[in-house]
């Protein structure tokens, strides 16, 4: 009587297990592209070629692949596969961009302000974009934690977050932290620094700091204090920077001041993982390649400000001509939907070879945070965050037709061009009920939602995003 | 010949460049070289009447001489091979600021864009445009030659200027100097400033609603004090007003002699623009134009074109289409709207036009209409068509000789003509460029 329950029991488990097991040799969850003209941003262009994805991973790339039945097939003749884009420099999802208030905000975590639901992350899916670096903004000379994610719109937050990808942290140079030292109430002095000496010696006595701190720990750790030291979450991450465990990505644009940062960060043993702008990267082509930073600028965006006046669309060509790893990002949710056109202009301003080219939007901007092994480029084994295009994505008249994360897709134009009607209809419906009635319709008047203006390149710290009516800058 | 002058003038610049990498007006004023030109066995994207393969584009006295596949070519002519090249029209930006604005963040002396006040209808951007503007040559080498430039405060913000860009003066850069005022229609928001809570709906409503009380209010006076003015005219019995700088400005605008290019997005915007100009019998155009495929009925009834500036930009409302802003432009042309497609750039980056024309055709827009976007329907938009947008004999010689699809962003330009005038390829940035490109560790 005893053994029945527990053999029921055994019975019931068989029973659950077999047909798991089953599923689980019968289906991997395969797609196969088909017939695609494939930039792989590796290998060169392959025509006339398939994928083939297995559990969100890229298993095969060749001729006439086949896949088990049941496995979605997407015919892409005549279409382009790029790998999933990738912007190294994006303050999208993000409902606060800088703690203004000290000049070291170490302490600060962009992982604790990311809104999943953020409109731009699906307008940035629909120009090809998977991956990208989310930063603070540019108000402290040494700024927050910053975080890595690929684009899972829909999905918990918990999911946008590469997990194995390393930790970040933004630091900025020159007039942005400069200028964001606001006039203080009356009596008080305004925030330290104002002056391209001081942002330096903000940077180097929090490295003091930080050092001190570790020696600390150091001595607690081998036993030589007895009393641990106190937890500091403002040199924590320095620390870690201290250890190469955390990239430091430094918003800048004059050569002199990359130099002198480049300077301290070999000093104190480290490396500036990328220059981040680096309008004036170019100047200083040699010195970035021997210190062995990454450089992601804009393309040709200049003259915004004084310290962006001397901004070429060249950048990038010298850059990679003396070895440094150049990506392109976009520092703007605008921007961000069309990095492939910024991408071809590397062609046009310097002669740089497409597939150097495609890099600089997908593999390159991986190897700066330290993901290319999972992503960046279609190579077998690496996630299947993948881009097909209806023509060659350097093509003006180029539109992206589906985007894939992980071979998830995250973007289809033809199914988005189906769902508008019944986004109409429910903006229909919703303008019917009382709450959202037009005021001289008897309604109760709304409260009428922001127009939503998200603009432009590296000023997030400005405090005003501009709104100028008439549809100028 | 040429190519040895255009050798010499680089090796010059670069020099320029190295004495001081900070001059940048040194560029704009490269004069070109004028003379009887040929540009042979070239693709002639004419605009106006098809593509001849294999055709000659003569230029003289800045003038486009001769266009087709047998043009006797006089002698001393300096010959272009066109071979493998393709010639457009110079293309034409008709909304920036080109010259108002050198660097708008950290240098106001460099920014004269926005005067003080809401009634602006004398301040003349041909004033203010400095001729020396790096983003001059800039945006010219990449086969833009010819942009509306225009000022943008307050509710009549000012005058604009249609100039071509090159000319070491403003009158040498000027085609239309006060070609238009620009008023910024009043229209309703709830926009109070950053940290400031909303505005109340109505109370938006009540404040655009004087705004434009205002504006018929200026238009009325104008009105008067022009009766008043003729009346005193004919009758010398009769008191000659005292003159009025703002309203003397306004006189051939209200009487719809030149033209209103009026601020725009929203479709109940762009109806209550349309409305004004019929009470007012202006000659009216929408700038902006989100919404204008909307409104198509009463723009198409009243032949009010629009300048289309939203191709970068992002969709206002959270549950617009992705593509909403791409794709105005094809409905526009599907409705029979007459538009162009402009940057709306304050200068820097007014070079990217060709790819905001190029977008829209990837979201619908016919390809040659994406050309004519930015090249034969901005002409005529800004009344000048007599003289630009096309290739056609008679028409100055605004040239660009690229080696592909212009609106291509892979695409260069090969050789430049303003006013028959060839123009060096070079720019600030080509300068930078020279200066620093071979540049090793220690030099």
């Amino acid at each position: 009587m005893k053994e029945q329950p527990i053999l029921a029991a055994f019975v019931l488990v068989l029973l659950a297990l077999i047909p798991s097991f089953l599923i689980a040799q019968q289906t991997k969850n395969q797609i196969l592209i088909r017939n695609a003209t494939v930039m792989t941003a590796a290998r060169g262009t392959l025509e006339n070629t398939d994928i083939l994805i297995e559990n969100g991973k890229i298993a095969k790339i060749g001729k006439n692949l086949r896949a088990e039945p049941g496995a979605k097939i997407i015919d892409a003749t005549g279409k382009y596969v790029t790998p999933g884009i990738i912007d190294c420099h994006s303050h999208t999802m993000i409902d606060a961009v800088n703690e203004f208030s000290y000049s070291v905000t170490s302490m600060t975590n962009i992982r604790d302000v990311l809104n999943p639901t953020e409109i731009a992350v699906y307008r940035a899916l629909a120009g090809g974009v998977t991956t990208a670096l989310l930063l603070h903004g540019s108000a402290n000379a040494i700024g927050g934690q910053s975080v890595t994610v690929k684009f899972k719109y829909g999905k918990p937050v918990e999911e946008f977050i590469i997990k194995d990808a390393p930790p970040g942290i933004k630091f900025a140079l020159g007039e942005n932290p400069k200028r964001s030292n606001f006039p203080p109430p009356p009596g008080q002095t305004p925030r330290y620094p104002r002056t391209r000496m001081g942002v330096m010696e903000v940077i180097r006595d929090a490295f003091l700091r930080a050092k001190d701190y570790k020696r600390e720990w150091d001595d607690y750790r081998a036993g030589r204090t007895k009393i641990p030291p106190r937890i500091d979450l403002e040199l924590e991450p320095l620390v870690e920077v201290l250890e190469g465990k955390r990239f430091v990505h430094a918003h800048g644009y004059r050569s002199d001041e990359f130099l002198n940062l480049m300077l301290l960060a070999e000093e104190f043993g480290f490396r500036i993982r990328t220059l981040q702008h680096g309008l004036e990267a170019y100047k200083i082509a040699p010195e970035v390649a021997k210190h062995g930073a990454g450089v992601s600028i804009f393309i040709d965006n200049w003259s915004f400000k004084i310290e962006a006046y001397d901004g070429i669309p060249y950048n990038a060509a010298i850059l990679w001509r003396n070895g440094v790893i150049v990506s392109i990002n976009s520092d703007s949710d605008e921007r961000m939907r069309r990095l492939n056109l910024d991408a071809a202009k590397v062609i046009k301003y310097g002669g740089v070879p497409e597939e150097e080219a495609l890099k600089m939007i997908t593999l390159n901007p991986a190897k700066q945070l330290g993901i290319d092994k999972r992503t960046g480029s279609i190579e077998v084994g690496k996630d299947a965050d993948l881009v097909i295009w209806n023509g060659h994505p350097f093509s003006v008249y180029s539109r992206v037709e589906t985007t894939m994360i992980e071979g998830e897709i995250y973007f289809d134009r033809q199914q988005d061009l189906a769902r508008r009607s019944e986004i109409e209809k429910e903006r229909q419906e919703l303008e019917k009920l009382d709450i959202n009635k037009a005021p001289t319709s008897g309604g109760t008047p709304p409260p009428i939602p922001a127009e939503y203006r998200k603009d432009h390149h590296d000023n997030a710290d400005e405090m005003p995003e501009i709104i100028l009516q008439g549809g100028n800058n | 010949m040429k190519q040895k002058t255009i050798s010499v003038l680089t090796i010059l610049f670069v020099f320029c460049g190295l004495v001081s990498s900070q001059s940048d007006g040194s560029q704009q004023n490269l004069l070109g070289k004028g003379g009887t030109f040929a540009i042979t066995n070239a693709r002639i994207v004419t605009v106006s009447n098809g593509v001849i393969e294999k055709g000659i584009v003569l230029i003289e006295n800045g003038k486009i001489a001769a266009v087709g596949t047998n043009v006797p070519i006089p002698s001393k002519t300096q010959i272009i091979d066109g071979t493998g090249l393709s010639v457009y029209p110079g293309m034409i930006d008709s909304a920036t600021n080109m010259g108002l604005s050198e660097i708008p963040l950290g240098a106001n002396g460099t920014v004269d864009v926005a005067e003080v006040g809401e009634n602006n209808a004398n301040a003349k951007a041909i004033i203010a445009i400095n001729p020396h503007s790096s983003h001059i040559n800039v945006a010219r080498v990449n086969g833009i030659t010819t942009v509306l430039s225009m000022p943008t405060g307050g509710l009549i913000a000012g005058q604009a200027a249609v100039i071509n860009l090159w000319g070491s003066t403003q009158a040498d850069m000027a085609i239309v100097p006060t070609f238009a005022l620009v008023i910024n229609f009043p229209r309703i928001s709830t926009f109070a400033g950053f940290g400031q809570p909303q505005i109340d709906f109505n109370e938006a409503l009540r404040r655009r609603n004087q705004q434009l009380e205002n504006l018929k209010k200026i238009f009325k006076d104008v009105e008067n004090y022009a009766k008043v003015k003729e009346a005193a005219l004919k009758d010398k019995s009769l008191p000659m007003p005292k003159t009025d700088i703002k309203l003397e400005a306004l006189i051939p605008y209200i009487r719809g002699e030149r033209p209103i290019i009026f601020t725009a997005e929203r479709e109940r915007d762009i109806r209550s623009v349309v409305k004004f100009i019929e009470e007012n019998k202006l000659k009216g155009i929408i700038l902006g134009g989100q919404e204008a495929w909307k409104a198509a009925d009463v723009l198409v009834k009243n032949n009010i074109p629009v300048i289309y500036t939203n191709i970068y930009r992002l969709p206002v409302r959270e549950d617009d289409p992705y593509d909403y802003l791409f794709e105005a432009p094809a409905k526009m042309h599907q409705k029979g709207v007459r538009f162009s497609v402009a940057t709306g750039d304050a200068g820097a980056m007014l070079r990217d036009l060709p790819y905001h024309a190029g977008i829209a055709a990837a979201f619908g827009l016919p390809k040659e209409e994406a050309l004519k976007a930015v090249t034969l329907y901005p002409a005529q938009i800004l009344g000048v068509a007599d003289k630009l947008g096309s290739i056609e004999v008679g028409k100055t010689a605004n040239l660009v000789v690229t080696d592909g699809d212009i609106l291509e962003p892979r695409t260069n330009v090969k050789y430049l003509f303003i006013n028959g005038r060839q123009i060096p390829l070079t720019s600030r940035h080509t300068e930078l460029y020279e200066r620093f490109k071979d540049r090793n560790l220690g030099n």
